[in-house]
């Protein structure tokens, strides 16, 4: 007894020691990692920032500088969607301590924390399309709103820092602070955003001593800029009553980069994990995190409906209809350049799928939907699998996408859907036209905002008194580009990295909406992976504009006098050739340019910095086309 | 019996887990002598004997670490309400702030709001910069966490300094202030300056496009400021904006510190025809601003900028040897700060804005000055009143004449002795002697190794000096900056305020010599400022004899009064201000210049004071204090927060009840006998 009380006894000891010891191990194994760290970590600092860079690419700034090439006008950059930060002013209690933190942008803390609470205060009312009651986020003014992103992701910081080498400074460049979740009009309602542009552009017009600015404006800037253009000069109380010669007076130079003029053919459902996807945090936070259904809270649902208030996002979609984004029976590009990123091993059933998809090719171009593109395709795919109608595949795609976000969020929408779904599907094909009808149909309560903010047809005729109405000006097939035929028009994007247009892009895309499907059909688990796998199409072009939305305008749209440029205005277009970023220690890559990333390409800061000095389009070498976006304009039958 | 066994050992592993402590000692006594414990048993000895010095290190960082990883997952998941209601539980309930209490009362934004920051707080930025200052494009160089002091202070102190002689930037170097709210929301991380303020004024609807922060570079001179960054022009064009889109509501501004004189400057700049001014016309002011609310206003100056030009040796110039006093006295690898610092500042123009002005009419003369019979005890006896019979007549003895008048005077004997029995050598004739050293051998320069033996000794022979001969020996010590200063500001007092002369900008920030305030009846001016706090005045200096690199100079920090109740203590004569301005400088112009129609504001423009009583923070939770008169502490007091928040709202001062005033500053008024 004794004896066992005393073995007892040890085993006690010896357990608690050996607990010890394992303690002990632990943080002298966590002391010598953390050690290492910080002197790694201090070595690195200690390195001459010449040693680790090789040699690194002088910045064009310098050059430029070097060769004598002075900041004379002043700059405006007007950032795009999702780029620019927000930060919250007045919140529900659940936000508290938050006041003038930023909500978006930076390092995103507040999804981990608090999801729920940061997605009800980004998103706006449903049906105002501005603030819900008690929540004012705003956006970031000055230049830190845009200029990193996320840490480490440069948007404008690149070019801000170049054009700081040739002598720019606060006063002569200006970030333009808008929210881009609202529609413009709804900017200037709200925030007098426009009215603050104007003025600034005015100030710093006179402050310069009447140097006239050059705006630089990305992406969804430069529809946001072509509204503004058409709102300056049209009297109070809907314009800004500029008056006629405001933007003669002002403006020298608009060098768009990667705009987004006609539309981007891919939008809500991607824009998290395309303009994200470079950052990976974001990529992690919204395609990875938001991807599981962590406590059962759906939040890709949530996710979707929030941006499903945000009233710009309408203005991406593709404008002009059959007759820019192709009809049935033709597409803008007849010779097939499509880099087809098929996946060989097909299921039964893909094999099918896939005969489908490649015999029907131009038609699927030539049908271009927008939203929720990768949710649309699955359930289209599912559905008619069913079918096997694989004619219809495609154009079903575009009717289905909305319903098939609301999922399980707004459950009666989805209803209606399945009803509905046969009947769109019946006719063959939506194209760009009937993409919007589709919505509408689906979505009245949405499109019923977004009409009273933006059209997206061609106009016949200019002149009728209608197209005075706000809802066309940011809509550059329906509005007249403002007379000054010193203005200068540049459409500035990169080239040859693939761009899907018609179809759902990325392999990760598939699993991302995996759930939903699930919830409607769940034995099609195998076959609707596949059937993305195959879907996979690109197109030239940037990752995310195409180049017909980018180019088209410069190229054929406003190109001379026509009827959407009537003072004859000179554009130009600049191409660029994408390289990878050859070495991982260049990070993002100088001559990369994948859309956000076209802001830190060399020869694009070149060709600004060099117009910022006060050359015009045609010293800088004029047009510098790779692509055969000549071609394809010429196909596009647009009365001009 | 099996159980009985059990619980025995149960009992007795409870009365070993007693013996722990006995335990952990003998274990360090294994580890210490693990060789002479080599008992088969004892495994974890020898893995601890096995154990270097590193691998405790090791150990110690791990565990280190891992607590403090573990405190931050505690701190994380702390809801946000914790610290408030712990604070509460100590102190009580705490006050709503009065931006929610006016909120309640149902008062919303109005007017827009202009806030133009004062000296030293506003950040500033790097745009361009030399070699040294690489990768720190559009870094803060000041504000935030001044890391780069630490890094490389040499590098930071060329950086910021100016041009000797154009009072601009240097070649190849740009730093600009920072533009936005941010700029002056927190000086340094947790040190609000504005951004109390702002959130206040936030809950009552407030938003970025009708709040404006009025950045500017508060190195240069106030109209330097217009010719190199257009910054008044742009002052101009947001308020006028600010005014359109908000349905033509005047703004109501806020100038702080030396932001009120910039504001001054700015109201005649606005007004006065181009290019020299703005060209908004005779009525600009009228039509665009509803309320000047200044807070901490130094409009005749502060004595405290005397001894930071003289010597570097008060707190408000050179802040930066606040931040690291031990670092920068010392002569920390030779590097001679001090004098670093002082040369960095003596290149910037604006402090020179702050010289005292108006002479020996303003800050009273050899043998007298208007708060001469201060009682610097007054704050302790109303603290304790037991002893207040006692301690009354004992304050009636002490009350004596103390000559605030003499802002410098070498030795306590100078400063206390009366003008007829006082010797004072003129030192403007001296000749400045050749150098009395090899100032080679100093790598700083100032410009007192130009003067020399002699002059040096004639400055210390005057003894005295008064406002208006601390004007002429600053002229006598530092001549290029004092040129660079008389054609930007001036100090005096205008007698005929219809001279052309006074056209120039040079007057516009001096409210004695500026051509009146601007005509706008409807317009409000406030002085906003702390009081009850002893505040410089007065300095006793001393001639130091250290090496040849050192500045001449020192306050006499030995000297202090007869008794604790003396407004004297270590060199410095106190009386009641905010700590930073004297109560006489912040007050004076709204309690007399400016009352009624006067030659200085002839158009009537009503002047109101408001005073607030400086009351410490009860406790430390409390942080910087709700009620604090302290001269940027001010910032987050309540009573002023309200004040202006219902200002903001559209109240006029006739609504927030007129005047409030706790110190004598009507009474020192009377005394100044100042044409009106």
């Amino acid at each position: 007894m004794l004896f066992t009380k005393i073995e007892m006894e040890k085993k006690r000891q010896i357990k608690e020691k050996e607990w010890r010891s394992c303690i002990d191990y632990w943080f002298w194994l966590i002391g010598y990692v953390c050690t290492i760290w910080w002197l790694v970590s201090f070595l690195y600092q200690c390195l001459p920032v010449k040693l680790i860079g090789f040699e690194a690419i002088e910045s064009p700034g310098l050059r430029l500088k070097r060769e004598g090439v002075i900041g004379v006008h002043p700059i405006v950059l007007v950032p795009g969607i999702v780029t620019s930060g927000l930060e919250l002013w007045e919140g529900r209690p659940c936000a508290d301590g938050l006041f003038r933190k930023r909500l978006w942008g930076s390092t995103f803390p507040q999804i981990l924390k608090r999801p729920l609470c940061w997605l009800e205060h980004l998103s706006l009312h449903n049906e105002t399309g501005l603030d819900p009651p008690g929540i004012r986020v705003r956006a970031v003014s000055g230049l830190v709103a845009a200029d990193d992103f996320a840490s480490g992701y440069h948007v404008w910081a690149v070019l801000i820092e170049n054009l700081a080498r040739i002598g720019y400074e606060g006063k002569n460049l200006h970030m333009v602070a808008y929210d881009w979740r609202l529609s413009f009009q709804n900017t200037e309602i709200r925030d007098q955003a426009l009215s603050r542009l104007k003025s600034k552009i005015e100030l710093m017009f006179i402050t310069n001593g009447y140097k006239k600015v050059v705006v630089v404006p990305q992406s969804m800037g430069s529809i946001y800029f072509l509204h503004f253009l058409n709102w300056v000069e049209k009297p109070p109380p809907m314009g800004g009553g500029g008056g006629p010669g405001w933007c003669e007076k002002h403006i020298k130079a608009i060098m768009n980069i990667s705009p987004a003029f006609l539309g981007v053919p891919k939008a809500v459902s991607n824009i998290f994990s395309a303009e994200g996807s470079d950052a990976a945090f974001v990529r992690a936070v919204t395609s990875g995190v938001l991807n599981f259904d962590y406590l059962g809270l759906q939040t890709v649902e949530h996710v979707l409906r929030v941006c499903r208030t945000w009233d710009s996002i309408i203005s991406l979609m593709p404008k002009g209809g059959e007759t820019i984004w192709g009809g049935m029976d033709w597409r803008p590009k007849k010779s097939n350049k499509l880099a087809k990123h098929f996946v060989s091993n097909n299921t039964y059933s893909c094999g099918d799928m896939q005969k489908g998809l490649h015999i029907k090719e131009p038609i699927k171009h030539g049908g271009v939907n927008s939203f929720g593109k990768a949710v649309s395709q699955l359930l289209a795919s599912l559905l008619t699998t069913l079918d096997s109608e694989s004619e219809e595949i495609s154009s079903n795609c575009n009717s289905t996408n909305i319903n098939l976000s609301c999922g399980n969020v707004r459950t009666e929408c989805n209803e209606m859907h399945r009803e509905s779904t046969p009947k769109v599907a019946k006719r063959k094909g939506n194209t760009g036209r009937t993409d919007l009808d589709s919505l509408n149909f689906v979505d009245p309560k949405m499109m019923k905002r977004a009409e009273a903010h933006f059209s997206h047809g061609i106009a016949d005729n200019l002149e009728d008194p209608k197209y005075t109405h706000y809802k066309y000006w940011s809509n550059p097939l329906e509005t007249k580009l403002p007379d000054a035929p010193n203005m200068e028009i540049y459409c500035l994007y990169g080239v040859e990295i693939p761009t899907e247009r018609s179809l759902v892009h990325k392999l990760s895309a598939s699993d991302k909406y995996k759930h939903i499907p699930f919830k409607i059909s769940s034995s099609a688990d195998e076959e609707k992976r596949s059937v993305l796998q195959n879907a996979v199409y690109f197109v030239e072009g940037d990752e995310r504009a195409s180049v017909v939305s980018s180019g088209f305008m410069c190229a054929k749209g406003w190109r001379g006098k026509t009827r959407f440029n009537p003072s004859g205005m000179a554009t130009y277009i600049r191409e660029y050739q994408h390289k990878q970023p050859s070495s991982v220690l260049e990070g993002r890559g100088l001559e990369s340019r994948a859309r956000v990333n076209v802001m830190g390409n060399v020869a694009v800061i070149e060709d600004i910095l060099r117009v910022a000095a006060g050359v015009t389009g045609a010293n800088i070498g004029g047009d510098k086309i790779y692509s055969d976006i000549t071609r394809i304009s010429e196909r596009i039958n647009l009365k001009l | 019996m099996s159980f009985l066994r059990r619980r025995k050992t149960v009992a007795n592993s409870t009365s070993r887990g007693s013996d722990r402590g006995d335990d952990e000692e003998e274990k360090k006594k294994n580890e210490k002598k693990g060789e002479n414990i080599k008992k088969g048993k004892n495994v974890e000895g020898k893995k601890i004997e096995k154990w270097s010095c590193i691998d405790s290190c090791c150990w110690f960082i791990g565990f280190i670490c891992s607590v403090w990883w573990f405190l931050l997952f505690l701190y994380n998941a702390m809801p946000a309400s914790f610290p408030q209601y712990v604070t509460e539980a100590i102190t009580g309930p705490w006050l709503d702030p009065p931006g929610a209490k006016l909120r309640k009362e149902g008062l919303s934004a109005n007017h827009p709001v202009v806030f133009v920051p004062g000296i030293v707080t506003g950040g500033l930025e790097l745009w361009e910069g030399r070699q040294c200052a690489d990768g720190l494009f559009r870094k803060r160089l000041w504000g935030g966490t001044f890391g780069e002091l630490y890094k490389r202070p040499l590098c930071w102190v060329e950086h910021l300094s100016l041009d000797n002689e154009t009072g601009l930037d240097r070649q190849g170097i740009r730093v600009r202030p920072v533009s936005g709210l941010v700029a002056a929301d927190y000086f340094a991380p947790g040190y609000f300056v504005w951004a109390v303020l702002i959130a206040n004024l936030a809950r009552i609807g407030y938003e970025e496009k009708n709040m404006y922060m009025a950045a500017y570079d508060w190195r240069i001179s106030f109209q330097n400021t217009e010719v190199r960054d257009q910054t008044l022009s742009r002052i101009k064009n947001n308020i006028e904006l600010m005014v359109a889109t908000n349905g033509g509501k005047k703004v109501v501004v806020i100038p702080h510190s030396m932001g009120v004189l910039y504001f001054l400057h700015f109201m005649k700049w606005v007004e006065a025809p181009r290019p020299m001014g703005g060209g908004g016309g005779s009525n600009w002011c009228a039509m665009h601003i509803k309320a000047v609310t200044n807070i901490g206003g130094p409009f005749l100056g502060v004595p405290k900028s005397v001894a930071g030009l003289f010597s570097t040796e008060a707190r408000d110039i050179a802040v930066a040897r606040a931040f690291a006093p031990g670092f920068l006295d010392k002569d920390v690898f030779g590097l001679q700060t001090l004098q670093h610092l002082m040369r960095m500042t003596r290149t910037w123009d604006s402090t020179m804005s702050m010289i005292p002005k108006g002479g020996d009419t303003i800050w009273g003369g050899l043998d007298w000055s208007p708060e001469e019979y201060y009682n610097c005890s007054a704050k302790k006896q109303k603290n304790n009143d037991t002893s207040g019979a006692f301690k009354n007549d004992k304050a009636n003895i002490v009350k004596k004449n103390i000559n605030y008048g003499r802002l410098i005077s070498f030795g306590k004997d100078n400063a206390e002795l009366h003008s007829s029995k006082l010797e004072r050598l003129d030192f403007r004739e001296c000749l400045k002697g050749r150098n009395f050293a090899n100032t080679s051998s100093c790598d700083v320069w100032t410009e007192y190794h130009d003067m020399g033996v002699e002059g040096i000794k004639a400055v210390v022979d005057y003894k005295a000096y008064t406002a208006d001969s601390i004007l002429e020996l600053f002229h006598f010590v530092a001549p290029k900056m004092m040129k660079r200063g008389g054609g930007h500001f001036s100090y005096g007092i205008a007698d005929n305020l219809d001279d052309p002369k006074y056209n120039h900008y040079k007057y516009w920030s001096n409210p004695l010599k500026q051509r009146e305030l601007p005509n706008a009846p409807d317009m409000e001016i406030y002085s906003m400022y702390g009081v009850g706090i002893p505040t410089e005045r007065a300095y006793v200096y001393k001639f130091s004899t250290q090496s040849e690199c050192h500045i001449p100079f020192q306050i006499d920090t030995s000297v202090n009064g007869e008794n604790e109740d003396s407004c004297l203590r270590g060199g410095v004569y106190s009386s009641d201000g905010d700590e930073t301005i004297p109560v006489l400088s912040a007050g004076f112009m709204c309690a007399k210049a400016w009352r009624g129609r006067t030659r200085f504001n002839p158009s009537g423009i009503r002047a109101y004071i408001r005073e607030y009583d400086h009351a410490p923070p009860a406790n430390l939770l409390e942080g910087r204090g709700t009620q604090s008169g302290a001269h940027v502490d001010i910032l987050g007091n309540f009573a002023l927060i309200e004040d202006i928040i219902r200002v903001a709202a559209g109240a006029s001062g006739e609504d927030l009840g007129g005047d409030r005033v706790y110190s004598d500053i009507f009474k020192w008024s009377k005394k100044i006998d100042l044409k009106l």
